[in-house]
């Protein structure tokens, strides 16, 4: 399918007339929809998905080390094991998302054969390919892709994802960038449908991001994908904090399990992710929720993972 | 007499459901707490994950007070995980998963395999002339129906979609291809009452 055909596609899917015709998108945009008001927990181990579950997750992270140690062990992080992966598949019954690395295609149709429920392109692995993302259409498996603008979501959404994430900086505890990201995807989607159509062709030359996707954008004010949070998120505070700046769900990595007490503090961001907008309901659920991750400054990473991906 | 349709928003699509009530020119709000559900008049529940929003259920205090409301007859539609949290039985959920008993019938959870199994077909509905082009993802699957359950649609042999009284279920998600057909059925049902 070329670029004309995908685009054609994605307009199609937004609008009514759309209906009779089946697609593996909207399947996959409609799991996507299913997760929202929802935690995705990261999960290393059968226990640890049990717990998630056992806490109100919506789906679980499969994967070896999380961000934190991944960031700490340094080296090559590949896929998972598909027999860890399959461990985890086995104990819960919520959906299993693992990780692939970003343009290793191979690694993403080894999670499809495994009937992985979606798959992570994800920045925290490192790259396989420094110039091309999965073409994400030749996969029936629904696929998240980490953005940190709005350009970047949208040539994700071109490439066929079906749910992005602000990319924020995974593994350490410091939830400043998801904000940044956040900020600057709602920014520019809020400014976008302010401009005249003349200034949407210099907003797509910008954004380095297919026309008919930012004038869709102009049109509705969303994007066109269901949009989470990822990459920092510690506390209940933090993921309400995503949620009332326009997440529409969140992704936990190290936050948890690098927790004092990880099956609480997974409890209370579920809370707090369901109930953003009541400051009493998160009063409530921060209190004894033992030390969070200690969490690391910007100024004292030596690589930031949400630079990986083009 | 203005009608006001909560919708659970505890988790899962729940927007959806709200545009497509907007759609119809039908007031709805968003409901997460005991206070909220006091403003409705009828209740839409969502798909999402039943695990989570039967756990949310539990801590918010909903529970009770939806089953209270249940059993005055309030009208309530459930999708997907909507129809597990009202069925009266739940195979294969998880052991301190709850669910309302409002409609007398047994799902089984994610029957039809997992996401890649996720797929769309039309399906013929009960007094309507055209097909409905139904959604099904990591769908359950009804495997038994009491016999004052009223069959709506089915898909090959299962009961997709079906009524008890003031309960509408479907194990789809009708609120996913701007077709406001069932949901007109729902207000149909609410203005019976």
């Amino acid at each position: 399918m070329g670029q004309a055909g995908l685009v054609g596609t994605l307009i199609a899917m937004t609008t009514s007339k759309a209906n009779s015709a089946s697609s593996p998108m909207r399947v996959n945009r409609g799991l996507a929809e299913m997760l929202k008001g929802g935690v995705i927990m990261d999960v290393v181990n059968p226990e640890q998905a049990k717990i998630a579950e056992d806490a109100g997750a919506t789906a679980v992270m499969a994967l070896e080390r999380v961000p934190a140690d991944i960031r700490r062990d340094g080296g090559v992080a590949r896929m998972s094991d598909p027999e860890m992966i399959e461990g985890i598949k086995a104990v819960v019954t919520i959906p299993v998302m693992a990780k692939a690395r970003i343009g290793h295609f191979v690694e993403a149709q080894i999670l499809e054969a495994l009937g992985v429920d979606f798959i992570d392109e994800s920045e925290v692995l490192t790259p396989a390919d420094e110039t091309h993302h999965i073409d994400k259409f030749a996969f029936t498996s629904p696929f998240v892709c980490g953005a940190t603008n709005l350009g970047e979501a949208l040539r994700r959404i071109s490439e066929g994802a079906a749910l992005i994430r602000s990319k924020g900086e995974a593994g350490t505890g410091n939830v400043v960038e998801a904000v940044r990201h956040l900020r600057s995807i709602f920014g520019d989607i809020r400014r976008i449908t302010q401009a005249d159509s003349a200034e949407l062709f210099d907003w797509a030359k910008k954004l380095g991001a297919p026309l008919p996707l930012v004038q869709e954008i102009a049109e509705t004010g969303k994007l066109q994908v269901p949009i989470f949070c990822a990459g920092g998120i510690a506390t209940p505070a933090d993921a309400a904090l995503a949620m009332q700046l326009g997440a529409e769900a969140v992704f936990v990595g190290s936050g948890i399990f690098k927790s004092d007490d990880p099956s609480p503090r997974a409890r209370a961001i579920v809370e707090a992710t369901t109930h953003f907008r009541d400051a009493h309901v998160l009063a409530k659920v921060s209190r004894n929720l033992g030390a969070p991750m200690t969490g690391i400054g910007m100024d004292k990473i030596n690589e930031r993972y949400a630079e990986r991906g083009w | 007499m203005s009608r006001v349709v909560g919708v659970l928003a505890l988790q899962g699509a729940f927007e959806a459901h709200q545009h497509v009530l907007r759609d119809l020119g039908v007031e709805t709000v968003q409901v997460r707490t005991s206070a909220d559900l006091e403003l409705v008049d009828a209740l839409v529940m969502p798909g999402g994950e039943s695990t989570t929003m039967s756990h949310l259920l539990q801590t918010s205090g909903l529970f009770d007070a939806i089953d209270a409301r249940l059993k005055q007859g309030m009208p309530v539609f459930g999708t997907c995980a909507g129809m597990i949290l009202l069925a009266k039985v739940v195979l294969d959920g998880r052991s301190d998963q709850r669910s309302f008993g409002a409609i007398d019938i047994d799902v089984k959870r994610n029957a039809y395999g997992r996401q890649i199994d996720s797929f769309e077909t039309d399906i013929a509905l009960d007094g309507l002339v055209d097909d409905f082009h139904a959604v099904f993802i990591r769908a359950p699957q009804v495997s038994r129906i009491g016999e004052d359950v009223t069959v709506l649609a089915r898909h090959k042999e299962d009961v997709v979609l079906a009524r008890q009284g003031s309960v509408m279920v479907a194990s789809f998600h009708p609120e996913l291809t701007n077709d406001a057909r069932i949901h007109s059925m729902f207000i149909g049902l609410l203005q019976e009452v």
